[in-house]
């Protein structure tokens, strides 16, 4: 068990100081302020934000699909707008920055004992060049009218007449928030190197932690190749060379390269945060010794480098050459081994558990569910020939949502509920949390579960209107997209009603044993009173029967 | 089925919503009307027309078969440990176990085989699919915002188009002779996809792309545009006719006719041409914006070209822009690549077709 100096304390031995929150005031306070804390929680705010328009855009266009005709938005354009909306501002604004930016910061100083992390100026100024990239982005997404949906491909986004020179506005866009992300994964990277509190070996590091850090490690070297395609794409623009437009000689699948060269990469900036929360989740609430530590945290390592490897699985059918797909198609099913790994490993940390069915411990099986989904379909997605079949179908659609949505933002709502009590020093109230927790499930399957069905069939994505034989389940689907953002504005009405009247939160209301659960609730300005040490990791809870001696098989 | 329980009441509802407004203004992209149900019944997959399909399909039920027992075995153990091990108190006291070298083995290896083997079988059809045989058929399709032009170079002037609202045929295939496509576009990336052939490749512009199949069926499946290429992406549809190969022939130069009825006028002709030869893509009629400028009013009409000058719209322009559009361009459609029907059109057809332009007022 890990365990603050004695000069420290956990509850009611040391005179609680201000949080974090009081210990400074005013406007200015928190605008230009390094304190981690803050800067996790203005991220979570802003996160929050986009989240709200990415998912009106959602349920707009998922009313739209209704009908197999046009009847809700008037026109095409419309309709495509409304997923470049949606998918932009979902992955560059939401599930980016979700995991590692809001949680992350408030988190991983806490987790390593840590004051804050290495550089707090540059973590200041990363999030105003977040804020920055979002803005630009915001107004390129709506001034610019873009409808080339998020992957920007070219010949359309580059000279498809309406939107002019869109590609390079978005490129520009998303590599702001991509410098952000650099910034943000290179503080980390430090932090985990040189800021562990004594004792914090690497073999004791929070699972989440290792998830941060292999995430920081994309981030750091996947990012850069946006600025590259930026630069490619401004120098085909002012200088007349062809690179990417076939008028000038270029080759639009050379776009596709590069956009999938970051791009898949950043998938998995996406889904490891997530596996990190569950790490934790299913490990706290049971009070079990997390299975399989090493392989979590080295097949989090092994993802991240594999990652590199695999982006030509996006193109099996954009005319790259037929043995760049079997090698893609190679690589790929690799990567599915250590995501097989962590899935088992985290079911068999329930055994012999004590299991307590809260709210974080229900996302983290409704986790375990959906991205199971996930996961399995990407098999299909990975063989050759099938995917010929399911490329650029409602099956990859259902397939990615079930990641995305099914993984990282349902990991990223358990772990909000998992660590609220810590952020905000109030505990929700439970029942409406289960509540909420089993209407988000429903809904997100009726949703996407059937996406699978249309797509198997044969429905295209990205179509505004669609032959009637589809019907059935886009409109099962629609439903179960309303009873998903019923949900959705459920949680966050009863998140936002707990500050005003939720209970005072204990410092350790989950009986976590790692660092973060050893200072108050909420945190005071430098984390701890006095330095902390560990002398064991952080899975090593009292109720975990020693009887027998530590037991290795 | 469930369907008639409630999808036309929730259509009703979400058309209510819109109001008057959007029930008044007819929808710009109209919806091509393709073959009713391909499939059994609406969960199942769609015909298996092609020689690709069964192993496909085979491949696809393999893997949703290892799909379902691991998907299982996985939630069992789960929802098993859920109730075994629900937390009774407070004091409950859970085991050491921290890891198991064996079962984690077993776990990464079993996988991993499994995989080899689905990889295996993928890359085995994937190369059979990426390997025309030397005896096939060629056509030639080429992608245009938003229709699909094909061409058969094996029985000259024969061409087919799709149209955006008749359920025209795109392309005819002889039953059981293998048919290469050599595809390319002429604006932004397309992709050919039949569903009930299992077969889809992108058409890029600036080079060629191919693919092949066999089909197996006779009758008509759906085509659809499956990458992204703008507004009306959802109406870039078509039919793929398969025939007898006796029949085939006949029937293609047949379809591929384009000639004045004896009782048919020019303008009825030219709006025939309208719908086949593509030009509905991006001239509308009714005065919404398109690519091209609408033809609604388009004759006697005073046009600002690009460089400035103003003319006339009349025979003689049309005529010219039709054959060489890229000459005196209208301003503000500098960016649109009207392809040229020099040698798709002859003159009594360019003729009717400007009768129909005449007639929209």
């Amino acid at each position: 068990m890990a365990t603050p100096d004695k000069h420290s304390a956990t509850d009611g031995a040391h005179a609680r100081e201000p949080s974090f929150y009081t210990s400074k005031r005013g406007l200015m306070s928190w605008i230009i302020t390094l304190d981690h804390k803050r800067l996790g929680m203005m991220y979570l705010a802003g996160t929050m934000f986009f989240f709200l328009i990415g998912g009106v855009a959602a349920l707009t266009l998922r009313t739209e699909l209704l009908t197999p005709e046009l009847d809700l938005v008037t026109s095409a354009t419309t309709y495509n707008k409304l997923f470049t909306v949606h998918g932009a501002v979902m992955v560059f604004l939401v599930i980016i920055p979700s995991v590692p930016a809001a949680l992350g910061n408030f988190l991983l100083p806490l987790m390593l004992g840590a004051k804050d992390v290495a550089f707090p100026k540059l973590n200041l100024l990363s999030f105003w060049i977040y804020t920055l990239g979002a803005c630009f982005f915001i107004y390129t997404l709506f001034a610019g009218s873009l409808d080339t949906g998020w992957t920007f491909y070219t010949p359309y986004s580059s000279n498809g007449g309406a939107q002019g020179t869109a590609v390079i506005s978005a490129t520009f866009g998303a590599f702001i928030l991509g410098f952000s992300s650099i910034l943000t994964g290179l503080n980390f990277l430090v932090t985990v190197h040189k800021m562990r509190a004594p004792g914090l070996t690497w073999n004791r590091l929070p699972l989440f932690v290792w998830a941060i850090y292999a995430t920081a490690v994309i981030q750091i070297l996947a990012t850069p190749v946006l600025a590259i395609t930026l630069m490619l794409l401004i120098i085909e623009r002012t200088l007349n060379i062809g690179i990417f437009d076939p008028a000038m000689g270029g080759d639009p699948v050379l776009f596709q390269h590069f956009f999938w060269f970051y791009s898949h990469p950043a998938v998995y900036i996406m889904i490891l945060p997530g596996f990190g929360i569950i790490s934790e989740l299913v490990a706290v609430h049971s009070r079990k010794h997390i299975f399989g530590y090493k392989a979590i945290a080295l097949s989090s390592v092994a993802i991240a480098i594999i990652s590199f490897l695999v982006w030509g699985h996006h193109m099996f059918v954009s005319g790259q050459s037929e043995l760049a797909g079997v090698v893609f198609s190679f690589l790929t099913f690799a990567v599915a081994v250590p995501t097989a790994i962590k899935v088992f490993s985290w079911v068999a940390t329930l055994y012999k558990g004590s299991i307590a069915f809260n709210t974080p411990m229900l996302y983290a099986l409704a986790f375990l569910f959906t991205f199971t989904i996930g996961g399995l379909t990407g098999v299909f997605l990975g063989a050759l020939s099938v995917d010929i079949h399911l490329h650029d179908t409602y099956f990859v659609v259902a397939h990615f949502h079930y990641v995305m949505m099914g993984g990282t933002i349902i990991a990223f709502i358990g772990g909000l509920h998992h660590w609220w009590p810590k952020m905000t020093g109030r505990m929700f109230n439970e029942a409406h949390g289960r509540w909420g927790c089993l209407i988000v499930f429903i809904g997100f399957n009726m949703t996407f579960f059937n996406q699978f069905i249309v797509g198997q069939q044969g429905m295209p994505r990205r179509y505004a209107t669609y032959v009637p034989q589809f019907q059935l389940q886009h409109v099962l689907s629609t439903i179960g997209s309303y009873i998903l953002g019923l949900g959705l504005f459920w949680t966050l009405f009863y998140l936002l009603r707990s500050l005003k009247t939720g209970a005072q939160a204990t410092d350790n209301p989950y009986g976590g044993a790692s660092l973060e659960w050893m200072t108050q609730s909420p945190p005071i300005e430098h984390n701890f009173h006095g330095q902390p040490r560990v002398d064991t990791d952080p899975y090593n809870f009292p109720q975990i029967d020693r009887s027998g001696g530590m037991d290795h098989h | 089925m469930l369907s008639m329980f409630f999808a036309p009441e929730i259509k009703e509802a979400a058309k209510a919503a819109v109001g008057q407004a959007a029930a008044a203004t007819p929808a710009p992209a109209t919806l091509p009307k393709l073959p009713p149900l391909e499939t059994a019944h609406p969960w199942a997959m769609p015909t298996q027309a092609s020689t690709f399909a069964e192993s496909t399909d085979n491949l696809y039920f393999f893997i949703t078969a290892l799909s379902v027992f691991f998907f299982v075995l996985i939630m069992g153990a789960m929802f098993y440990f859920m109730k075994k091990y629900a937390r009774r108190s407070e004091d409950q006291k859970t085991s050491s176990i921290t890891h198991n070298g064996k079962i984690e083995f077993l776990w990464s290896a079993i996988p991993a085989v499994l995989l080899v083997v689905i990889f295996a079988w993928g890359e085995i059809d994937w190369i059979k699919q990426t390997t025309p045989p030397a005896d096939a058929i060629d056509i030639r399709v080429t992608g245009q915002q938003w229709t699909w032009k094909v061409d058969y170079p094996d029985y000259p002037g024969v061409f087919l188009t799709s149209a955006m609202d008749e359920p025209l045929v795109t392309m005819m295939v002889p039953k059981g002779r293998p048919v290469r496509l050599i595809m390319t576009s002429e604006d932004v990336l397309h992709s050919f996809y039949v569903p009930a052939f299992r077969v889809k490749k992108d058409l890029v512009p600036g080079r060629y792309t191919t693919m092949w199949f066999e089909a197996t069926t006779v009758g008509e499946f759906n085509l659809f545009c499956a990458e992204y290429c703008g507004e009306r992406h959802s109406s870039m549809g078509g039919v793929v006719k398969v025939l007898e190969p006796e029949q085939f022939e006949a029937a293609l130069r047949e379809a591929a006719k384009l000639e004045q009825k004896a009782t048919e006028s020019p303008k009825d002709f030219g709006g025939r041409i309208y719908k086949r030869r593509g030009c509905d893509a991006c001239h509308t009629l009714d005065d919404s914006p398109g690519n091209g400028p609408t033809w609604k009013g388009l004759y006697g009409k005073k046009e600002t070209l690009s460089g400035g000058e103003t003319l006339t719209v009349d025979d003689d322009y049309l005529r010219e822009s039709i054959l060489t559009p890229r000459v005196k361009v209208v301003a503000g459609y500098e960016n649109v690549n009207m392809p040229s029907y020099q040698g798709q059109l002859d003159d009594k057809q360019i003729t009717a077709l400007i009768e129909f332009i005449k007639a929209q007022k």
